[in-house]
């Protein structure tokens, strides 16, 4: 079941000029609301470094170099019915899925408003109960559970939701992921798992983490198709993802996709990369940036033009300034409220120790 | 008033609350045509099916880990853990996800599960099949652990448990499931969590307890009677919350105490009892407080002989009772 990068890529990248949205089902207008979703998340992602090394947030852990993946697979989502169980690189997943610009930069100065944690959590612990995008902690794969589960809950339910997650191919190692993948092949659960296989898990490579040269494959292990797809192409990524989803949709069951996508940053703003990567390797990611690929890609096939271009960097500019200056401004949380939400009811917060809690 | 044994409690409430909620899910290793290993879950799967009553691989963390996501997608499930000695793969599940899901999500998510899982010594379950794992998770803010001891608690306990919105660590001491019968009503009545109950008053020492300890804590005071000592029995019944008010007014009262707890003595539950007596009833203590506990051996060993030496029995409560009334 498996394709490869290059046959996904040869679906879409020898469409003429012109004919680009039709060949992939989407309209011009589509296309370009993925690339301003990319443009986007770039731009609020090179502003948290900013604001991390002017001294204004003490983390950053974001997706630079991911944004193309997660756009395009997740395009096909039913905002505000299925469900996203993201991780720390999950930037552009939770844009696409329905958080705001505002939202992101609240958890980056880790306001009380944040929707995320209201500031109880790191930045890049993303959640959004009104967007079904679930509470992300720090160990990794335990979210793939969640995803299996929600999946599961809503198979009892009869409801067509399918439940996207993702994780990194250092986290695919862990147990959870394999238990979560086996449950839901034997249950043909509507879960589709992303692998963004960025090569590092911090500063192991991907040669000291698996065995196999595609996650992928693993999915063999699990009854389900396993899709290797270029993450820097956002068509083909955004094809293995409708395909995916519609599985899911329709009953047919789970898939695991592997993105084969690059770091373009450190693991986080507490990570010096130049450490364990060289000069050379890390320029050579820039060859893979999707954000510069897919431009040149629009722009050849006539749907982006300067005029476009321009207009969208300035939205993205006016959107980025506004969530980071509105975002600050934004009370912090006050420490009473701290042991809120320990348990049900609120107020009381009860401690151990105490009766009637909840 | 129908009399029931432990096990037969648990299963009815069960059966009621999966027939009241059609939200409550069962999932678990053998809990379906098998009705599980204990045959608490008998039953359930022919009356509710493979699609709430759900036989898992041999996975902990998965029990767990989709139980979280199965619960914040609109049901309430009820995973069963088929001994609590194998809880561990999935303590990361329970310690870092559902115990912190309301509180890092800032209440826009929460995690209403019972997680049961039988739990203690003296059946000949070895060191894998025998322990008592409440202090693991008793430390954890997030969590409601619940140990019933008697077939009336564990059928309003759990009905509290299933009906409450965070999740609870539902621990069933094995050696109780047909040991012991008690009158059950039919009634729909519920205990909530939180509260001790007083299950023989006394005036001299306050004897506290759970679980299978609670039987044997009776069975101690009803020795040390004979020797003129009036012994006040707690049951804690619920670790987290714990009702602190009742155990204060008990050992202000008798100015004694005497904390029993079936797990390793050294940090164990126990503990925080005797460290909440020491800071809120010192003025009315009379005595040290004393705990009653297991010995520092990594697990309860399995021949009959060493199963006796590693187990608190009532004997052994009363002579700390005694030495304790003298003091």
């Amino acid at each position: 079941m498996a394709t490869t990068a290059a046959d996904a890529r040869a679906a879409v990248g020898d469409a003429p000029a012109g004919d680009l949205a039709a060949k992939v089902g989407l309209t011009d207008q589509q296309l370009l609301d993925m690339y301003a979703l990319i443009a986007l998340t770039r731009a609020v992602d090179e502003r948290m470094w900013i604001l991390n090394r002017a001294g204004k947030v003490p983390f950053v852990i974001s997706g630079q170099g991911h944004e193309g993946a997660q756009v395009g697979l997740a395009f096909e989502l039913r905002k505000g019915h299925d469900w996203m169980v993201p991780f720390y690189r999950s930037v552009a997943s939770v844009l696409t899925f329905g958080m705001t610009a505002r939202e992101i930069m609240l958890a980056q100065f880790a306001r009380s408003i944040d929707p995320s944690s209201g500031g109880r959590q790191m930045p890049g612990h993303y959640g959004a109960a009104r967007h079904n995008i679930l509470s992300t902690s720090s160990p990794v794969a335990t979210q793939v559970l969640h995803a299996v589960g929600i999946a599961l809950a809503a198979k009892i339910r009869g409801i067509d939701q399918v439940v996207m997650t993702s994780l990194g191919e250092g986290a695919s190692n862990q147990g959870d992921f394999h238990e979560g993948l086996n449950f839901a092949g034997i249950h043909r659960l509507p879960v589709v798992t992303v692998v963004e296989n960025n090569g590092y898990a911090i500063s192991v490579p991907a040669r000291l983490q698996t065995a196999v040269e595609d996650v992928a494959d693993r999915a063999g292990g699990y009854a389900m198709p396993g899709v290797v797809v270029d993450g820097a192409d956002v068509l083909a990524c955004y094809r293995a993802g409708r395909e995916a989803i519609r599985r899911a949709r329709a009953g047919e069951g789970p898939t695991l996709i592997e993105a084969k996508v690059t770091r373009l940053t450190g693991h986080s703003s507490d990570d010096q990369q130049t450490k364990y990567r060289s000069a050379e390797e890390l320029a050579s990611g820039k060859d893979r940036d999707p954000l510069p690929r897919f431009r040149s890609q629009l722009r050849d096939a006539g749907v982006l033009d300067d005029e476009h271009e321009s207009t969208i960097a300035a939205e993205i500019k006016a959107a980025v300034d506004d969530a980071t200056d509105w975002a600050e401004a934004q009370p912090e949380p006050d420490p009473a409220t701290a042991e809120r939400h320990v348990y049900a009811g609120d107020p009381p917060d009860p401690s151990a120790g105490q009766p009637g809690a909840g | 008033m129908p009399v029931r044994t432990y096990i037969e409690a648990i299963r009815e409430t069960l059966r009621e609350e999966m027939r009241r909620d059609a939200s409550v899910i069962v999932l678990g290793e053998d809990v379906g045509k098998k009705g599980g290993v204990f045959l608490a879950t008998d039953g359930l799967y022919d009356e509710f099916g493979e699609g709430r009553v759900i036989d898992t691989p041999l996975t902990e963390s998965l029990i767990i880990g989709a139980s979280i996501g199965v619960s914040v997608n609109g049901l309430r499930p009820v995973p069963e853990i088929q001994f609590a000695d194998f809880i561990f793969p999935a303590f990361n599940q329970i310690v870092s996800e559902a115990a912190r899901m309301r509180y890092r999500s800032n209440g826009t998510f929460s995690c209403p599960m019972t997680i049961r899982a039988p739990f203690g010594g003296g059946v000949h379950g070895a060191l894998y099949h025998s322990q008592s794992v409440e202090a693991f998770f008793t430390h954890v803010p997030g969590l409601k652990v619940v140990v019933p001891s008697t077939p009336y608690d564990a059928r309003g306990l759990l009905r509290s448990s299933i009906r409450d919105d965070d999740p609870v660590l539902f621990f069933e001491h094995k050696k109780l499931y047909r040991s012991v019968r008690g009158e059950v009503p039919d009634s729909d009545y519920s205990v909530p969590l939180g509260r001790a109950n007083i299950t023989r008053p006394g005036t001299q020492v306050t004897i506290v307890a759970y679980g299978l300890m609670a039987h044997y804590a009776l069975e101690a005071a009803e020795l040390v009677e004979a020797d003129g000592i009036s012994a006040e029995v707690i049951d804690v019944r619920t670790l987290r919350p714990l009702d602190t008010e009742t155990l204060l007014d008990s050992v202000k009262k008798t100015g004694k105490a005497v904390i029993v707890y079936e797990d390793n003595r050294f940090g164990g539950y126990g503990a925080e009892i005797a460290a909440l007596l020491a800071e809120e009833a010192f003025d009315y203590l009379d005595g040290p407080v004393t705990r009653v506990a297991g010995p520092e051996v990594p697990g309860v060993p399995y021949s009959h002989g060493l199963e006796d030496w590693f187990m608190v029995d009532p004997d052994r409560i009363a002579e700390a009772v005694r030495r304790l009334a003298a003091y």
